[in-house]
């Protein structure tokens, strides 16, 4: 080996610890940089995959009832390749163990053939019997929560009949990756089914004989999406078509593909952080190395060592520290990552779903690595390559001292000597001490970012669940009922109060921009569904107008003051104008509310409802939901505890993870940075400190003078930390920033608190380290050396 | 490959009439450190040649400039003002990259605290010019001229201070350069072992015919040059030849 690697190894061996807890930095960005890639890669492949090996339609389209000729109608539309007609029916379902009903989603399938889109894969049992009008296949989540397997029955009311349904297979549809139930914000496995049917039966139960109410189509390549949706509308107009959309919105793959995205985004930002401190403590500790190796490079330099070669040395010194936690952070992400994609895949559901970590990813792990090691290396090697070997000879000049200027604004004789030496040594290296404050700051910053989570999931919690939503179950019609059914629900077992609410779905237009939603009429001054911005405040309702939800008006490119057109999907599917009265800051999804009263106007009808809004004495729960599964008006029942329950759970093992490795990772960086600084100093003094022990100081005393500094500096750098945590958070909240979700950006008094814990811990714990070498300091070696 | 300064330059300075070509040739080299606030006149116009195979104590107090002058002779520094030629070539001309091949082919390097690298044993210290010597003794003969072949594989830290410098010695020797320029050797060392470091310095001049400068402030030393050249304030102050030279081991102060 080369004497100059040898070298390497041995002093690299000599600030093993330092070494370390730069590498364990590195070491966790890289971990979260493959966990997150390769999970984020794994699943892009497998969703590529499925929806080509089982045909995932590109173009889907609901309606109201088409006969069947229509068919071939909507295959010459051009562009069209493949078409597939299904009758689809939302109907209740009885779970024995389950008070409360639970929603199937009836899907029709071809009884002799496989289905030309959105096929199936069978997992368990055995396909549809033709002809057996009582078979059912079953989604593999509704099985496993429910525990059903071939061979069960499950009992769905259709028509206000109850109706044993067969379980013969266990399947999945690339359709349905994320199943989740019509109006929910989060996939609830155990109360969402999926069921596939035998169209013969399926459609004789409920009179689509002949005719279909759900198209799903597959495009020639090349052919234009938009084009094909508008004459897929205009040829579904008048059999109800409620507006056909694209992939890019079907619900499944939108919530997949969400993921995929903050995966991939996670994957790049966190760890870029992580590498970035990383650089920051190579730069420090190789700025110290080339210091106290001045003279050796000297004497290299005037061996005829080329400035090339010993910047190379110097830049191994990082690239080893580097490579070092690249190595440990692909090992470690790689194990996490095989573990995460086993997680995600109980909530994403997929026949196949191998974990594989690819070459790119090792790669790119490897480059961002080497990239942090030349970065950080880079300020260090260019002193080092610039050194002047024969001033390089002499030692060091001592430092240029100056009196602080706490001393210089008269407080010099309150201070002791040794504390003036602390101010002096923090004020000398301005650049050192604000490097040493940033570094201690992000890792104050990564605690914030990581615990700031859970504060804006309580806080998603607490507004979603307790300011808005003040009902204890939301029930929801099949078809708009007149005002009767809100007498009649009223006299329902335990329902306390009730409020109407009605729910029209349209297409909101404004310009070329345009978006389904369904607009919510909610009586102004609502005591229970309540429409509230995110500071918590009930918003009322205007006479006229629309109130819509910020993002939606982001998307759809409108104001306060602007008109957009409503075009109606249902009844009569009148097109109206409505002028948008208010915005509304909102946390979740993309909402559109009016007046419940305007909302009727506008529509020219009744006092019809699409649904009520309830609350109940907990004691009757199991009378109500007995009545209401057997409500053949009911098409769901939503129960609130059961959403915060399944909302909890979820975003527990997914942000939970999130939250766990963000903490941990960020005590890693706290730990390391704080160490760094202290091993630094004590590197820089221990000559002074070693002198102030033969005059006589005690062992507290110089330890004082070295911790004092590192007090000085955490000090400073908590509240800095807080500052850049914040800034940090508000980054991360534009990550989360989708339809579906906005995060809050809050941080709550026990997330500093707690971040400045950790730091503190951190500080107190490199401190002792320092402090028992310090103790163990060796006078006469220390002296005898020349630095 | 092997850099000659020669072709750095084309125009030497005209040789002396009557004189060899001598291996170093100064002139005129001054040299002014900025030290903060104010200006230090290091070196104040030296003219100075050093010749094949000679053995020169560069002799004077500390500052008088003489450690200056050997770092410029040996590439490690270049002069604010005046030329320096190595048989020929023009150093003062030469740019950074043929100032390192300079040190890397032809100079050999003894400083008064050693600049061992700490983590390289004694023999690894010579492995390190060995490595990049184009045709270097091996480690062992180098350490072996040195009579340090016993303790090859011992770390500088578990060598007394005469031993370092004798190892500094066999790492400057290793590669055969054609000039060994000692800053102060003895400076660090009690006299017993200051002898035995001149002595190796000695045996290298005298069986390799290495071109020597040595510095020092120790006027006894002078004893065993050729010539010796005495600074005083930046400037050249008298030159001597030895006619009575006298072996290291007779050299006592």
């Amino acid at each position: 080996m080369a004497p100059l690697n040898r070298k390497l190894l041995r002093d690299l061996w000599q600030i093993k610890g330092q070494a370390a807890a730069i590498a364990l930095v590195i070491a966790a960005g890289i971990t979260m940089f493959i966990m997150y890639l390769s999970t984020f890669e794994s699943l892009r492949r497998t969703q590529q995959a499925y929806y080509e090996r089982y045909r995932f339609a590109e173009v889907f389209a609901s309606l109201k009832r088409a006969p069947v000729r229509i068919e071939d109608r909507i295959a010459e539309i051009p562009g069209v390749a493949r078409v597939e007609t299904r009758v689809v029916v939302n109907v209740t379902l009885d779970i024995p163990d389950l008070a409360e009903p639970a929603v199937g989603r009836l899907i029709s399938i071809p009884e002799r053939r496989r289905a030309v889109l959105n096929d199936l894969a069978l997992l368990r049992g055995r396909w549809l019997e033709p002809g057996r009008s009582d078979e059912v296949l079953v989604s593999e989540g509704f099985a496993e929560a429910r525990e059903l397997g071939p061979g069960d029955t499950v009992t769905a009311v259709i028509n206000g009949r109850r109706r044993d349904l067969e379980i013969v297979g266990i399947a999945l549809t690339p359709e349905y990756v994320y199943a989740i139930r019509p109006g929910e914000l989060i996939a609830d496995d155990g109360r969402f089914g999926i069921f596939w049917m035998g169209r013969k039966a399926l459609a004789n139960a409920f009179d689509m004989d002949g005719g279909f109410n759900d198209v799903a189509l597959m495009l020639m390549p090349g052919a234009s999406e938009d084009e094909v949706i508008d004459r897929l509308d205009h040829l579904l107009t008048p059999y109800g078509g409620l507006g056909a959309i694209p992939r890019a919105l079907q619900t499944s793959h939108w919530y997949l593909d969400s993921e995929l995205s903050q995966l991939q985004g996670s994957g790049l930002i966190v760890p870029s952080i992580f590498l970035a401190v990383a650089a920051f403590l190579l730069n420090v500790v190789l700025t110290r190395i080339v210091s106290v190796q001045r003279e050796q490079i000297a004497a290299l330099k005037a061996l005829g060592y080329s400035n090339r070669e010993i910047g190379f040395h110097y830049t191994q010194w990082s690239l080893s520290i580097s490579l070092l936690g690249g190595v440990v952070g692909t090992l470690g992400g790689a194990w996490l990552g095989s573990q995460l994609i086993t997680m995600y895949n109980q909530y994403f559901r997929f026949p196949f779903l191998d974990y594989r970590l690819s070459t790119e990813v090792v790669l790119g792990a490897l480059a961002f690595s080497i990239f942090a090691a030349v970065v950080g290396a880079s300020s260090a090697v260019r002193r080092a390559v610039k050194l002047p070997p024969a001033e390089a000879m002499r030692p060091e000049p001592p430092g240029n001292y100056r009196e602080s200027w706490v001393e210089r604004a008269g407080f010099r004789q309150l201070l002791s000597q040794p504390a003036r030496m602390v101010l002096r040594n923090v004020q000398r290296r301005p650049v050192r001490s604000l490097t040493s404050v940033v570094g201690i700051a992000f890792a104050a910053a990564m605690m914030v970012v990581g615990l700031f989570f859970i504060d804006a999931i309580e806080e998603l919690v607490f507004m979603q669940f307790h300011v808005a939503q003040r009902q204890d179950v939301t029930v929801t019609f099949v078809e708009p009922a007149s005002a009767a059914a809100d007498y009649e629900l009223r006299r329902l077992p335990g329902v306390i109060d009730s409020e109407p609410m009605r729910s029209i779905p349209v297409r909101l237009r404004a310009g070329h921009r345009s978006r389904q939603a369904a607009i919510q009429g909610l009586p102004d001054g609502a005591r229970l569904q309540r429409v509230v911005n995110v500071s918590m405040k009930p918003v009322g309702l205007p006479p006229e107008g629309l109130v819509l939800s910020s993002k939606l008006a982001e998307v759809l490119g409108v104001g306060r003051g602007d008109t957009l057109v409503l075009e109606v999907l249902e009844g009569a599917r009148p097109v109206r104008q409505a002028v948008v009265a208010d915005l509304v800051e909102e946390y979740m999804g993309t909402s559109a509310y009016m007046e419940i009263g305007a909302l009727r106007r506008l529509m020219r009808e009744g006092r019809n409802l699409s649904g009520a809004s309830l609350q109940v004495d907990a004691a009757f729960l199991d009378p109500l939901y007995e009545r209401l599964k057997a409500l053949p008006a009911v098409a769901g029942v939503a129960v609130k505890s059961a959403a915060v329950e399944t909302f909890r759970k979820q975003m527990d093992d997914s942000i939970g993870i999130m939250i766990f490795f963000n903490v941990f990772f960020a005590s890693i960086i706290a730990f390391g940075v704080v160490y760094n600084a202290a091993r630094i100093s004590l590197s820089e003094r221990s000559r002074e400190l070693a002198s102030l022990r033969v005059l006589g100081f005690t062992r507290a005393e110089i330890s004082f003078i070295l911790l004092g500094e590192l007090a000085v500096v955490t000090l400073i750098a908590i509240p800095v930390g807080f500052v850049l945590g914040y800034g940090l958070s508000a980054l991360v909240t534009t990550a989360f920033d989708n339809e579906l979700y906005r995060f809050p950006l809050i941080v709550s008094a026990e997330t500093y608190g707690r971040s400045a814990l950790v730091v503190l811990v951190a500080a107190v714990f490199s401190g002792l380290v320092v402090r028992r070498r310090l103790d163990h300091l060796d006078l006469v070696e220390v002296l005898k050396t020349k630095e | 490959m092997q850099y000659t300064l020669e072709s750095a330059s084309s125009s030497g300075p005209p040789p002396r009439p009557g004189s060899r070509e001598p291996v170093f040739r100064a002139l005129g080299v001054t040299k002014v450190y900025h030290m903060g606030e104010v200006d230090v006149h290091a070196l104040r116009g030296v003219d100075l040649d050093l010749h094949d195979s000679e053995f020169t104590v560069l002799l004077g107090p500390s500052g008088s400039g003489k450690s200056t002058l050997l770092n410029i002779l040996g590439g490690l520094d270049v002069p604010t003002g005046g030329q320096v030629f190595y048989r020929g070539g023009e150093l003062t001309a030469a740019d950074e990259r043929e100032l390192t091949q300079y040190r890397r082919h032809h100079v050999g390097f003894v400083f008064q605290f050693y600049n061992l690298i700490p983590s390289l044993t004694a023999r690894e210290n010579v492995a390190l010019v060995t490595e990049i010597a184009p045709d270097p003794l091996t480690p062992e003969e180098a350490l072996g001229l040195v009579n340090l072949g016993e303790r090859m594989d011992h770390f500088p830290s578990q060598l007394s201070g005469g031993e370092q410098q004798r190892v500094a010695i066999a790492r400057a020797i290793a590669k055969r350069p054609d000039v060994l320029l000692c800053d102060e050797p003895t400076g660090a060392l009690d006299i017993a072992t200051g002898i035995v470091v001149l002595e190796a310095i000695e045996r290298v001049n005298n069986e390799l015919g290495t071109t020597t400068a040595v510095i020092t402030h120790n006027a006894a030393i002078a004893d065993m040059a050729d010539r010796v050249v005495s600074l005083a304030d930046g400037k050249i102050a008298e030159v001597r030849n030895n006619d009575h030279k006298i072996g290291a081991h007779e050299l006592s102060w």
